[in-house]
């Protein structure tokens, strides 16, 4: 039940701020520092949901070649950085994800 | 109200729909992609779909699913939600000078289907025009045909990803195309050194908190690299 309450407010928050402006028509601006923040929030949150997916099994570090996630999210970073295209991204990372898993057990 | 042009509601309907139709080509592998995500993150089929109709917006969907995935609490993930739309409040704010003669109900219903995409080519397509009467006449119309496509696309893109996503079993390792979906998303849009320190900082501090309680390790990752990347960006902090 609660993931329903949270996608309804979710989905409330989310019509509110389109509907912001449309309704109030230039009453409010955002502050400065707070749109300054806004272009880091992506980045950072995607990356600390990333970086513990890669380097963290079973709550415990690992930082190694022996981390087929590790290496094949680096891999997929390469492909992300020089392609810029989310499909290939994520179909050369679970392809060396199962390469790597096989190789190493 | 007459002949005055030769626009009807009917045609800017269309020309919205037309319009709209080459970035469907990019937006169905992602809906595609967020149904496979939601059910490897173990939300429920029905929850999955509804959430596509109920937040409609692309990027928070898949960051909701990754903080449900990780066991964050409801109220990270609604206000996590309110922050990466945030941007739609400046689409709010340039649009607005075009639908202040709107009904209310037309303000509502063009509001939930304000998302980045149909305010690519709505705004496009009233920058042509200016802003008095007579030439935004029927152009909520042509915003309506957009939106509404858009909005067809990724409930039905989102319908695929579902089923395909319950067909694969789990042993693929299907949760690690979450990671990688992050990836795509990230990597493309890091372009200063304030925007990878940022990342960086986050990532590192994730790490380090991963065993705080209800998942607030990624509050604290999240802020401590919005930080860094504002101090990096003022010239307050310099490394060698």
């Amino acid at each position: 039940m609660a993931i329903w309450l949270t996608m309804f407010f979710a989905g409330l928050i989310t019509f509110g701020i389109r509907l912001s402006f449309i309704e109030l028509l230039g009453k409010i601006e955002l502050p400065p520092p707070l749109r300054r923040a806004l272009r880091f929030v992506p980045p950072a949150v995607l990356t600390a949901i990333i970086f513990p997916e890669l380097l963290l099994h079973e709550e415990s570090l690992n930082i190694s070649l022996g981390n087929p996630r590790l290496l094949a999210g680096l891999l997929a970073g390469l492909v992300a950085w020089r392609t810029k295209n989310a499909v290939l991204t994520i179909l050369v990372g679970m392809a060396a994800l199962y390469l790597l898993q096989t190789l190493i057990h | 109200m007459t002949t005055a042009s030769q626009t009807t509601p009917r045609r800017e309907f269309i020309y919205g729909i037309r319009a709209e139709l080459p970035i469907l080509i990019g937006v169905v592998p992602f809906g595609m992609i967020y149904g496979v995500l939601a059910i490897g993150a173990g939300l429920p089929p029905l929850a999955a779909q509804a959430m596509s109709a109920i937040v409609f917006a692309g990027s928070a969907q898949i960051l909701a699913t990754g903080l449900y995935a990780a066991g964050a609490p409801g109220v990270v993930i609604v206000l996590t939600t309110g922050v990466v739309n945030l941007r739609h409040a400046l689409y709010s704010a340039s649009i607005a000078p075009y639908t202040r003669r709107l009904s209310l109900a037309w303000k509502g219903l063009l509001a939930y289907l304000l998302t980045d995409e149909a305010y690519a080519v709505t705004i496009t397509h009233y920058h042509a025009g200016g802003t008095d009467a007579e030439a935004i006449q029927y152009k909520h119309w042509f915003f309506l045909g957009a939106g509404l496509a858009l909005w067809s696309a990724w409930q039905a893109s989102t319908a695929v990803g579902i089923l395909l996503g319950a067909l694969i079993p789990s042993s693929w390792s299907l949760d690690f195309t979450l990671a990688l979906t992050f990836i795509a998303l990230v990597v493309p849009n890091i372009k200063d050194w304030a925007g990878l320190l940022a990342a960086l900082a986050a990532g590192g501090m994730a790490v380090l908190a991963a065993g705080l309680p209800y998942k607030l390790g990624l509050v604290v990752a999240s802020l401590v690299g919005i930080l860094i990347g504002m101090l990096v960006e003022g010239g307050r902090w310099r490394s060698g």
